[in-house]
């Protein structure tokens, strides 16, 4: 049995097709067997959401009169950056606030534009001939840009790790407050929901390909920044630890802030939820199979976030179902675990995503261009080193 | 008899005293420990509910201000707000009493108030800053 995408699509745009979840698709093939449920099925749709630093906006603001040469530029007294042309800027998600700190950041700063509330620009510029004005300070609203649109350079990890701590004091890490001495665990991924879980081989997912970001229709236009396909892997192929990862785009003003929420992670810093989804076709039954894994199928790896090295110790293997319980076994203890990926926002998004399919308004779009592969790349390390050393 | 929560920082050294012993035997409180943490050499924590007239309270804070104790006043209600949640369930993962959990059908958050203990540790972890405390 093997369909193509044009198939597929066609049977989109006839209204014949039938969409599932990844969860249902698990509970399908559990129940049917993983042919049948391949036969029955065209496409699978997936979802997370979990906080992803490495987001952002591209914005444009239209020229004032006279015009500005934007340098320093500050959007709620949140830095963006002066380096592109005269009125266009990036304001990155973790960039913290002059006066607020880490608690109102770039992040912020986009849901606040999401939200439809205005936003204070500020800008200084050199003052040139073509552009005179040397200062503004003005106020914007999403609707007002000429363009805005999200840019991710890494989404949508392809499982992460689970971070115990086994120091004297309580540390406070992107992967929220770890209590010392083994008190508890935290796990950021959508598990059997997660987009990349669910296609490993990055087979269906590449660049080009048609998905859920934020609320609006988007696409993955790259690798993520940091995509490791070199990842330990088990028997399903599938990495026991962070491995692939997703650049995505879409339209802000598309977007909703029900799906993109600013989160400042205390003593860490800004960072966002970020809502992504893709809908991946049942290919074949070898795509089936690794669609039909479940959280208890699927593992990530404990890692001790005491040891504050590039390198920390893995202490253990648990599968997504043990986590879900809300506490695993870790060199013998018992450890209370909890979630920062939401799964009820995850299962939100594989629903939206199959509302859209059923009604016709997305298709789906084969990769342009495949994500890099198991065997090609890895993650360099960055060396400390002097000019003369290289 | 009035009664005050309260919310003390024992500095590492001072963790050894019998703290609680005198607020009961010379200034007439009775404390009921909500949540302590102490441990020999390190900073201790410690949610009391002190009881007594308003002069044995104020005498008692003094005597704890004197030895060292920074004395917080602790919440008197601790609320969810549900616009800014967006049920990510890092808070279970800080709550020890068990009062912050997720169901087990739909992984939604279920904040069982009698078992909290005003610790505010999920008010530091939640990323939203979606747990307000009332004072």
């Amino acid at each position: 049995m093997a369909k193509s995408w044009e198939e597929i699509n066609a049977r989109i745009a006839s209204g014949e097709a039938v969409v599932m979840t990844a969860e249902e698709f698990g509970g399908l093939a559990a129940g049917e067997g993983v042919t049948e449920a391949a036969r029955a099925v065209d496409v699978v749709t997936t979802g997370t959401f979990g906080p992803m630093c490495s987001s952002g906006a591209f914005l444009n603001f239209g020229h004032s009169d006279p015009p500005i040469k934007m340098g320093e530029i500050t959007l709620n007294d949140v830095p963006a950056s002066g380096g592109l042309a005269a009125v266009d800027t990036f304001i990155g998600a973790t960039e913290p606030s002059k006066s607020r700190g880490i608690e109102y950041g770039g992040a912020h700063v986009i849901e606040d534009l999401l939200r439809g509330r205005a936003v204070r620009l500020r800008a200084i510029g050199p003052g040139t001939d073509c552009y005179p004005r040397t200062e503004i300070d003005t106020w914007v609203t999403l609707e007002d840009l000429n363009q805005a649109y999200l840019f991710n350079p890494r989404n949508a990890y392809q499982n992460y790790a689970v971070a115990v701590n086994s120091g004297d004091r309580a540390l406070y890490t992107y992967l929220g407050t770890l209590l010392p001495h083994f008190a508890n665990a935290t796990y950021c991924s959508a598990g059997a929901l997660s987009p990349l879980l669910n296609d490993p081989a990055y087979r269906a997912i590449g660049v080009g390909t048609r998905c859920f970001v934020a609320g609006a229709p988007g696409y993955v236009v790259w690798e993520g920044t940091q995509h490791n396909p070199n990842q330990e892997r088990d028997a399903n192929g599938v990495p026991v630890g962070p491995a692939g990862t997703l650049a995505v785009i879409a339209d802000l003003k598309q977007a909703s802030a029900e799906f993109f929420s600013a989160a400042t992670f205390t003593a860490y810093g800004v960072s966002t939820f970020v809502g992504i989804g893709v809908p991946i076709p049942v290919l074949d039954e070898d795509l089936a199979a690794t669609l039909a894994l479940t959280d208890a199928d699927i593992t990530a790896t404990v890692f001790d976030y005491g040891v504050a090295r590039r390198s920390r110790p893995a202490l253990a293997r648990v599968t997504y179902a043990e986590l879900r319980s809300g506490s695993i076994v870790v060199d013998g203890r018992e450890v209370p675990v909890g979630p920062i990926s939401s799964l009820p926002k995850a299962r939100a998004i594989a629903e939206e995503l199959k509302r859209w399919i059923a009604e016709r308004r997305f298709t789906l779009a084969p990769p342009l261009q495949r994500l890099p592969l198991p065997g090609t790349q890895g993650v360099n390390p960055l060396e400390i080193r002097t000019e003369e050393a290289i | 008899m009035p009664s005050k929560r309260i919310d003390l920082t024992f500095p590492p050294r001072q963790a050894t005293k019998a703290i609680t012993y005198h607020l009961v035997k010379d200034f007439d409180l009775v404390p009921n420990i909500l949540r302590a943490q102490i441990q020999p050499e390190q900073e201790g924590r410690m949610l009391v509910e002190l009881t007594g007239s308003k002069e044995a309270f104020e005498a008692g804070i003094a005597f704890l201000e004197s030895e060292g104790v920074a004395v917080r006043e602790a919440a008197s209600d601790i609320c969810l707000d549900e616009e800014l949640c967006v049920t990510c369930g890092l808070c279970t993962a800080v709550c020890r009493p068990g009062a912050l959990s997720l169901a087990e059908t739909d992984a939604t958050l279920v904040f069982d108030k009698d078992k909290c203990v005003y610790c505010e540790a999920c008010v530091v972890a939640c990323p939203r800053r979606a747990v307000v405390l009332r004072f």
